[in-house]
């Protein structure tokens, strides 16, 4: 596995052009450098051939439900790689970024738009940055009108744990609000938990179980009554774009992960973009910087990036993952007014039309039409053939297909969460019903192919009690691959 | 599956056995650590720290999930099973026997009458298909 | 000529295709599906642009681009917290691989063997340059690394006062504050020389080089620090580590840089990836995720994230971090420039800085009106005591197709930081070293 020899270099460096100077002590100097030596071509071989044991949107359809793995356009890519966007440094002077700014400006108005909010705010650099945003706005604003005794944020039982995550960095005591019998948040219960001591509401609207909380005209009622703010996590905003905006319901603040929704590609893992937008009442809290546009009196526009007057702070080193922003901004700009809403009403029929196939080899724990994804529980296969919702996504793995999300939300046992997006055509959609059909069969006559697959993947199971035991997190000289 | 006859327990899952001498040993059922899965994490309150009677008394974690012991009963710790800190497995192996957690000296603010019986327990952790 | 309605060509289905998966469905149109929406608010009018071609967004977008001052057609002297290094070819070809770029966080371990591994590598090479044992797959950047790296030192200590040493950057500094306030963390500045630290300090937090570009006395630090019972947090300047002694060599406790450097292209301020290394005994409160190397079930090496229980999918409200996605595609990049260039490319590049920079230093220390702040040691960034504001002076440098320093008036009187790498030419550095005595001159 060594792929290190000393004295090879996997590049060419420019020869040193200045005088060579004093160096400092000694003592501050480093003795030792333990770094890869490898040339160019081993190199590309190694990361080339690692990367075929990925599966990813470009090579597999990947209905992860709640991730929105959508296609991500190759033009998007291209725009982020201009010099005059890749090559530019944060701290230039405002005045030679006109161009960056103005894109950045105009982003914050169309999610504005879209989302139904006064103001964006583009600094978060994830979903979950977003979050916090919009949790520390909520304090700031509670603590603003004297009220520090708002201390109780509710989050539903089907949410993403990045929301109690959130609220509890922000200092917030969270409280659970569970789901009624039609997956829509509990009224009685939301009744009972808000008091004096209410700073908020963490709604994700579509809800994980991919519905539309039907509820939500009463919620949004008794948070506004009990004097909390109305946190909305973007997560689902696919399933709502062009069709409804979120702060015409009611919601206060939103963030919208920029990597889902408008097609930053997931890299493994990141970068992502979690911009956050607001209503009024939260405008001067937003996040350092926002950008503003200044109309000079000659007519000339320009752009400059702004501190809100009782900013939350900064959420990062500079102005937000601007790369992010650039392929966001311009999948907006390609699909504009007539393709937004084209992608929530494919994204939603593609999802029922799964459902509506696999609702009787499944089980569909609420017999509602869904969003932009559906989520059936394996329980019966478990209960009749001992097979369990992952034994069914590590078959589809053998089938070329990227599993669904798993045992998420908590609240639908042996959940198999799918979320086909808009990007997929009926034809895949057909070869998934057929594959998840045959799964069932295959559960039922021969369950042991289910408990060992995959079969055909780069690797069988992996022992991931055995990782937690005896955590092994770098190679060491002895088991050196690449250095 | 019944379990032993000679405990008591919990909704959270967790037993006491009570000894003759004012203690009690405390663990998770055989039900916790299926559910659980291949436990490799257990986190125990100190020896000579008080635990209360259905608030937590440590954390137990498989690779995708973290639960909170809850104890049977109040009282203040005098032994704790090292073994299970090295192997973690114990619990899985034998939950009631080497898989143990801590000995507690009971205090009488135990309330025994909101324990349950094993055959309650059992009738609790039946599968609802309904 | 087709001129019709705009079609997307990321929607694949047709109105066939929707007509016969409606009739699956049961329902007549579309529009049935959306009812659970308030109708007085369903599809709402949008003021946003009309679509556009391929063509005509390229022409929009080149001319934002277009418009703005590009480094590279200008001789650019900026630090700061992100730094201008030459990107081999090598480095955006396997980061631009689909199998890499279009795939999700790796929770299927057995179809992300690829992504694991890489950040496997990407925690080695970070452990080997830092001089620390273990790694994180990576933060969002350097700045909330550090915020985060406070965090788990209140964790970890049970103590709630965060010491931070005044030539820490202004804006991580900024950052610490935004996460530190609401959890209720005490933050404390103090100068480099700071002799004494309070008992209830969770850590002392420093940055090596200092935001000035000095280089401060590690080793005095790391025992002040212990010896009031406080971890060592350490901010670092990756690219100095492959030239100067490393954290590990002064017993830190935590270590956290921005990776930037490594590879990633300024792209005014994002993405990047923030570091996050510690010691061994800290790893259950680490933030971010962790990969960690096992077996198959048929016996075969693999990776899988592990440690999972530290993060909110599991721990919820009680997580060591929030953060979910973070920055696997950058940790990539880092990755893949660190193994390129090589432990002689690395020394290499660092020497340049260095060599550049002191060959600048000693030009500009020249000109009348000019100042080098210290004398202390320093790597590639100084800060220069200019005759005039630096607001002004980069107005007057843009005229030589020069972006000049930053500014840092704030803290040192008509103060810029100028920062040196490979990539600023001899030819440059003499053009910056003429300019400014030519506007200082005319002072």
């Amino acid at each position: 596995m060594d792929r290190s020899v000393p004295g090879r270099i996997g590049t060419t460096l420019p020869p040193l052009d200045v005088p060579i100077q004093t160096l400092p002590s000694p003592e501050l100097l480093r003795n030792e450098l333990e770094m890869p030596e490898v040339s160019e071509s081993e190199l590309v071989r190694y990361f080339s051939q690692i990367s075929q044991f990925n599966f990813s949107i470009d090579h597999n359809f990947y209905p992860l439900g709640s991730c929105t793995m959508k296609y991500n356009p190759k033009l998007n890519d291209e725009m982020a790689g201009f010099p005059g966007m890749s090559e530019i440094h944060p701290h230039q002077p405002e005045g030679t970024v006109q161009g960056a700014l103005q894109l950045m400006y105009e982003l914050q108005r169309i999610l504005a738009e879209i989302t139904g909010m006064a103001m964006t705010g583009l600094a978060p650099m994830a979903g979950a940055e977003g979050e916090l945003a919009g949790m520390l706005m909520t304090r700031a604003y509670h603590l603003d009108r004297g009220e520090p005794g708002r201390t109780k944020v509710l989050i539903p039982d089907s949410a993403h744990g990045t929301n109690p995550a959130s609220a509890s960095m922000a200092g917030f005591e969270v409280v659970e609000i569970p789901s009624d019998s039609n997956g829509n948040t509990d009224i009685e219960a939301l009744k009972f938990a808000v008091g004096n001591d209410l700073a908020g509401l963490m709604l994700t609207q579509p809800s994980t179980l991919g519905l539309f909380d039907t509820n939500i005209t009463e919620v949004v009622q008794i948070i506004r009554n009990a004097g909390g703010i109305l946190y909305g996590d973007g997560a689902n905003l696919n399933a709502l774009l062009g069709r409804v905006k979120p702060g015409e319901l009611g919601f206060d603040v939103i963030h919208s992960n920029l990597h889902k929704t408008f097609t930053q590609p997931h890299g493994g893992g990141g970068p992502g973009a979690g911009a956050v937008m607001v209503g009024k009442r939260l405008v001067p809290y937003l996040p350092t910087p926002v950008v503003e546009k200044i109309e000079e009196p000659n007519g000339v526009a320009r752009y400059i990036l702004g501190k809100p007057e009782k900013t939350i702070g900064r959420m990062g080193g500079f102005h937000g993952n601007f790369g992010a922003l650039v392929r966001a901004y311009s999948y907006i700009r390609t699909l504009g007014d007539q393709g937004i809403a084209q992608v929530s009403e494919d994204a939603v029929i593609n999802a029922n039309y799964i459902m509506s196939q696999l609702k009787d080899v499944y089980e569909l724990p609420y017999e509602r039409t869904c969003m932009h994804e559906v989520v059936l529980s394996a329980r019966k296969l478990k209960r009749d053939y001992g097979v369990s919702a992952l034994d069914v996504c590590k078959r589809l793995i053998d089938y070329g297909i990227h599993p669904p999300t798993m045992y998420f939300p908590l609240v639908v046992e042996d959940a198999l969460m799918i979320e086909p997006t808009e990007t997929e055509s009926v034809e895949t959609l057909d070869h998934f019903i057929d594959v998840m059909k045959k799964i069932a069969v295959e559960a039922k006559c021969n369950p042991d192919l289910l408990h060992e697959a995959p079969h055909n993947a780069p690797n069988s199971r992996l022992d991931e009690v055995a990782a937690v035991r005896r955590p092994d997190l770098r190679w060491k000289r002895s088991s050196a691959n690449i250095q | 599956m019944t379990s032993p006859a000679n405990l008591k327990y919990i909704r959270d899952h967790d037993w006491a056995c009570f000894e003759s001498d004012g203690t009690a040993i405390l663990g998770v059922t055989d039900f916790a650590q299926e559910s659980l899965g291949d436990v490799v994490f257990v986190e125990l309150r100190e020896v000579g720290e008080a635990v209360t009677q259905f608030q937590p008394f440590g954390e137990i974690e498989s690779v995708k999930a973290v639960s909170e012991l809850v104890s049977p009963v109040s009282g203040t710790v005098i032994e704790r099973n090292d073994e299970v800190f090295a192997k973690p497995e114990l619990v899985n192996q034998a939950p009631y026997e080497e898989g143990w957690l801590i000995k507690v000296k009971v205090s009488d603010t135990t309330d025994v009458s909101k324990l349950m019986s094993a055959g309650d327990y059992d009738t609790f952790i039946e599968p609802d298909f309904s | 000529m087709d001129n019709r309605g705009f079609i997307s060509p990321y929607t694949p289905n047709t109105d066939a295709d929707r007509r016969r998966m409606l009739d699956a469905i049961g329902v007549d149109s579309a529009s049935e599906l959306f009812t659970d929406i308030p109708a007085d608010l369903l599809d709402p009018k949008l003021d946003i642009p009309s679509p556009l071609s391929e063509l005509e967004l390229r022409r929009v977008i080149e001319g934002m681009a277009r418009s703005n001052a590009i480094p590279g057609d200008y001789a650019c002297f900026l630090g700061g917290g992100s730094y201008r290094h030459h990107i081999p070819a090598v480095v955006r070809q396997i980061a631009s691989r689909s199998e890499f770029m279009t795939a999700y966080t790796p929770y299927q371990p057995e179809v992300s063997q690829g992504t694991l591994q890489a950040h496997y590598e990407f925690q080695t090479l970070v452990c080997q340059l830092t001089g620390m044992e273990i790694s994180n797959s990576g933060m969002y950047d350097g700045a909330t690394s550090m915020a985060e790296a406070a965090l788990m030192a209140a964790r970890v200590t049970g103590k709630q006062r965060v010491v931070v040493l005044e030539s820490v950057s202004p804006y991580y500094l900024e950052v610490l504050k935004t996460f530190c306030d609401a959890p209720g963390l005490e933050i404390e500045t103090v100068p480099d020389g700071v002799s004494e630290m309070a008992k209830d300090s969770a850590c002392l937090i420093v940055q090596q080089p200092n935001f000035f570009g000095r280089i401060i006395d590690l080793k005095k630090l790391s025992d002040l620090a212990h010896s009031a019972g406080a971890l060592l947090v350490v901010a670092c300047d990756l690219m100095s580590l492959a030239m100067f002694k490393c954290p590990g060599d002064y017993d830190s406790d935590i270590v956290v840089a921005e990776g930037q450097p490594m590879g990633v292209a300024p792209t005014f301020g994002g993405p990047y990836v923030g570091i996050f290394a510690c010691k061994q005994k800290y790893s259950r409160q680490m933030p971010g995720r962790i990969v960690g190397r096992t077996v198959d079930s048929d016996g075969r090496e693999g990776f899988v994230l592990t440690l999972q229980t530290r993060e909110q999918h599991i721990r919820r409200e009680r997580a060591t971090s929030n953060i979910c996605t973070s920055v696997g595609l950058i940790a990539l990049i880092t990755t893949v420039y660190m193994a390129s260039l090589g432990k002689r490319g690395l020394q290499h590049v660092a020497e340049s800085c260095y060599h550049k920079a002191h060959y600048a230093a000693s030009m500009v220390a020249d000109i009348p009106g000019y100042f080098l702040e210290t004398d202390a040691p320093f790597f590639r960034e100084f800060v220069l005591e200019c005759p005039m504001p630096p607001k002004a002076i980069n107005e007057k440098l843009l005229q030589y197709r020069i972006i000049g320093g930053l500014d840092v008036s704030e803290h040192v009187s008509n103060g810029m930081l100028f920062c040196f790498t490979e990539v600023n030419s001899k030819e440059e550095i003499d053009l910056l070293v003429s300019a400014l005595a030519e506007i200082g001159g005319a002072a």
